[in-house]
């Protein structure tokens, strides 16, 4: 018996120690020496240092003023996150992209971007790509009462191009940019 | 396709095959002992955990012995994160108060990342404390991947080895795989992640004053760490709910690409591993070609269909594009498919995307993928062992039509050993079919279904291969989360891993203690494309066709039925 019982026994609480401990005690030291900010969370903070979000998780924009995050399945809960599960033939898809497609189309902007009316898959996507900001621009340069233009060297000028990945801009950091143009 | 979805394709399969060779000798040199530039620092840690354990390194043993030691590692690893998740109301490191699983539950979550599989039927932040992440999850994390290489290294001696009744240690094999096989790889990963903005904290959940002037939560974890070892150990079980689509598990297109590569890094280069072991080379590539081959078809086929705008949201109001519901910006479709594909090819099942709400046909990929036994690179360790098994049918049916006695590498193949590899053959239909034409029939365990149509029932079916498969990604809509199919899919995903764990073992035991015959002129050549396409027939008929009416059922009828 004791020739398994022991080394499973003793082999199952060291490989705790060693992968359940040490390993993520070790990461955490060093990563937050080498990289505090991305290890606590990306957080976004005002001039008072309040934490006003974090950079990798949407908040709900509402009203014209803004630019809106990608649709969240779970009204942007981040406790839990979730997404819709739709399937593609699932009626309910359809139906309320369709009724979403009607608030938000513009005749002159022509079709909605697709981002603009599906669910992300965490509920949370910090991100939009530029298409879909750049519908938003008369909402939200009419609201604001800016300049087109203006908007559209702000959308320019926060664009990431990742070699390996689709164009995005982060909401968030593009509506803080808002805050300082409005006033 | 833009300029940067060929750059990720490209990216990604420079990281896995370039270093796939010299870490697959890497594997050999580690799992066999001998020395390598990391026995200097984990050579003292490994000798003091054999010798608290009581474990004679150079002490061999029998396949009945090795497989009992294996059984009992893994019965003790699911007794204590069983307990962990029961009881961890009461234990510490548990900032958000979160109480104990219900008992089903925990039954299941132990289970599932026992067996490598991590299908979760909980939400990470909402409902396993921080303790319960580390010192349970991320532990069997570690060890289930190891185990696998365990198994695969046996098998590997098995045909290696002459005349013989050993296979080599398991207490070794496991300790020397964690140890030098995953921590170091799982550290510098963490650290990338970390990086490109993962956290990785022990403080309490964040609270911010949004800009609009609401509060909101912002979820925090030692999630760097875990999140290494659950791509690099072919695990999958995400830390938050949303599993690789949540931007603090994969903050951007980089990490997307490092996370997504990581998955079949070493199932890629245990390929290589077996190479070594049998000397020979060519037999690596063989398989190797096969792998590629299964993955490209696969990989082609998703790329396509999930390239095709939904015919059911065709509006002049909507944008005609790839379909974008459950997936995130920042991957794009390119991103997501190629994930999708990865992660159920190597038996993985973290999700970048939302697989309910992929088209029909890239759902079908994903469930095919799984069906022929997670053999196309597979799990650390599993995935090999399962492509050795059709390695070995494709001998057989070959010296069948040959009429020779079956031979592999100076094996003979006789009654037992084809014995074992039929029983093997059974898991997926047993647990795909049997219990999840079980679920379908029963009224309550089929509501768990919450899309109607077609799509309802691949659903029912993803939820059951996955489990067989030890996959565990989901069509997530499934409301897994009830006492019938947190037991009935913890049983699948039993039956999924001992079930080729055990007649593996025993063939490993069978083989090793053969003769090898020379190979003369007249011996059925392994290597070389006539063997790669047989054994990818091999590998669609035997293992594909069995599952083919129920795709009819599922995928392809909501594929007809969309009017693609």
């Amino acid at each position: 018996m004791n020739t398994y019982v022991r080394p499973a026994l003793s082999l199952a609480l060291l490989m705790t120690l060693l992968t359940g401990a040490l390993y993520p005690l070790a990461v955490t030291g060093i990563a937050q020496v080498a990289f505090p900010e991305q290890a606590n969370g990306s957080l976004v903070r005002d001039a008072q240092g309040q934490v006003r979000g974090s950079a990798l998780i949407a908040q709900d924009f509402q009203g014209d003023g803004w630019f809106h995050s990608r649709p969240s399945a779970g009204a942007y809960a981040t406790v839990a996150s979730s997404a819709s599960n739709l399937s593609p033939s699932n009626p309910a898809l359809a139906e309320r992209v369709a009724s979403d497609a009607g608030a938000l189309y513009r005749t002159q902007q022509g079709p909605v971007p697709q981002a603009l009316l599906t669910t992300s898959g965490s509920g949370l996507d910090p991100h939009l790509p530029p298409q879909a900001v750049a519908y938003q621009i008369p909402r939200v340069a009419a609201a604001r009462k800016v300049p087109e233009e203006r908007l559209q060297a702000l959308l320019e000028e926060a664009t990431l191009h990742p070699l390996i990945g689709p164009p995005v801009v982060n909401v968030l950091a593009l509506n803080q940019a808002l805050e300082t143009l409005g006033h | 396709m833009h300029s940067y979805d060929f750059a990720l394709l490209l990216a990604f399969f420079l990281i896995v095959l370039l270093p796939a060779p010299w870490l697959g000798r890497f594997y050999y040199k580690v799992m066999e002992g001998q020395r390598t530039w990391l026995s200097p620092v984990l050579g003292p840690v490994e000798q003091g955990c054999y010798r608290l354990a009581g474990v004679r390194a150079d002490q061999e043993q029998n396949w009945k012995q090795y497989t009992l030691a294996l059984l009992a590692f893994n019965l003790v690893g699911f007794l204590l994160l069983f307990a962990v998740l029961l009881l961890q109301g009461y234990l510490p490191l548990n900032p958000q108060h979160l109480p104990g699983q219900e008992w089903s539950l925990a039954f299941n979550t132990a289970v599932s990342f026992v067996t490598n599989t991590n299908w979760q039927g909980y939400s990470g932040e909402a409902s396993v404390s921080y303790l319960s992440q580390m010192l349970g999850l991320t532990v069997q994390n570690f060890v289930s991947a190891a185990t696998g290489l365990a198994v695969l290294v046996a098998l590997c001696r098995g045909i290696a080895r002459r005349s013989t009744a050993t296979l080599g240690n398991f207490w070794v094999d496991m300790t020397r795989a964690t140890l030098y096989g995953l921590l170091p790889l799982c550290l510098v990963l963490a650290l990338l992640l970390v990086w490109q903005g993962v956290p990785q904290t022990f403080a309490d959940y964040a609270h911010a004053l949004t800009l609009q002037g609401s509060e909101q939560t912002i979820p925090l974890g030692p999630a760097a760490s875990q999140i290494a070892i659950k791509q690099l150990g072919t695990n999958g079980g995400g830390f938050f709910g949303v599993n690789s689509a949540h931007p603090f598990e994969n903050p951007s297109a980089w990490s997307n690409l490092f996370e997504v590569a990581s998955i079949i890094l070493i199932p890629v280069a245990l390929v290589f591993t077996f190479g070594h072991y049998v000397k020979d080379l060519r037999q690596s590539r063989a398989i190797l070609a096969c792998m590629l081959s299964l993955f490209l078809i696969g990989g082609a086929t998703a790329l396509w269909s999930e390239h095709q705008p939904n015919p059911a949201l065709e509006s002049p109001q909507v944008q005609q594009s790839a379909p974008m519901e459950g997936k995130e910006s920042r991957f794009g479709t390119t991103g997501s498919v190629l994930w999708t594909v990865t992660t159920t090819a190597a038996s993985n099942g973290s999700v970048n995307a939302m697989h309910d709400s992929l088209n029909p046909l890239t759902g079908m990929v994903a469930m095919v993928n799984m069906m022929v036994g997670e053999v196309i690179f597979g799990g650390v360790g599993a995935g090999l062992y399962g492509m050795l098994l059709f390695v070995l049918i494709a001998v057989f049916l070959a010296g069948l039509m040959i009429g020779r006695t079956p031979e592999y590498l100076g094996k003979k193949l006789q009654a037992r050993e084809v014995q074992l590899l039929v029983a093997t053959l059974l898991v997926m239909p047993v647990g795909v079919l049997v219990l999840g034409a079980v679920a379908a029939s029963l009224p309550g365990p089929a509501a768990a279904v919450s899309n109607p149509g077609a799509h309802g029932f691949s659903q029912l079916l993803y939820a059951y291969t996955s489990g067989t498969a030890n996959n565990g990604s989901a069509f997530a809509g499934f409301g897994a989360n009830t006492v019938y199919h947190n037991l009935m899919i913890g049983l699948a995903m039993l039956i999924g891993r001992f079930g080729y764990i055990l007649p593996i073992l025993a063939l490993a035991g069978s083989l090793a203690a053969k003769k090898s015959a020379p190979q003369g002129l007249n011996s059925f050549p392994t290597h070389g494309p006539l063997f790669t396409g047989l054994l990818l027939v091999t590998i669609l008929l035997v293992g594909g066709l069995t599952f083919l009416p129920t795709l009819a059922l599922g995928p392809i009828a909501e594929y007809l039925s969309l009017g693609f």
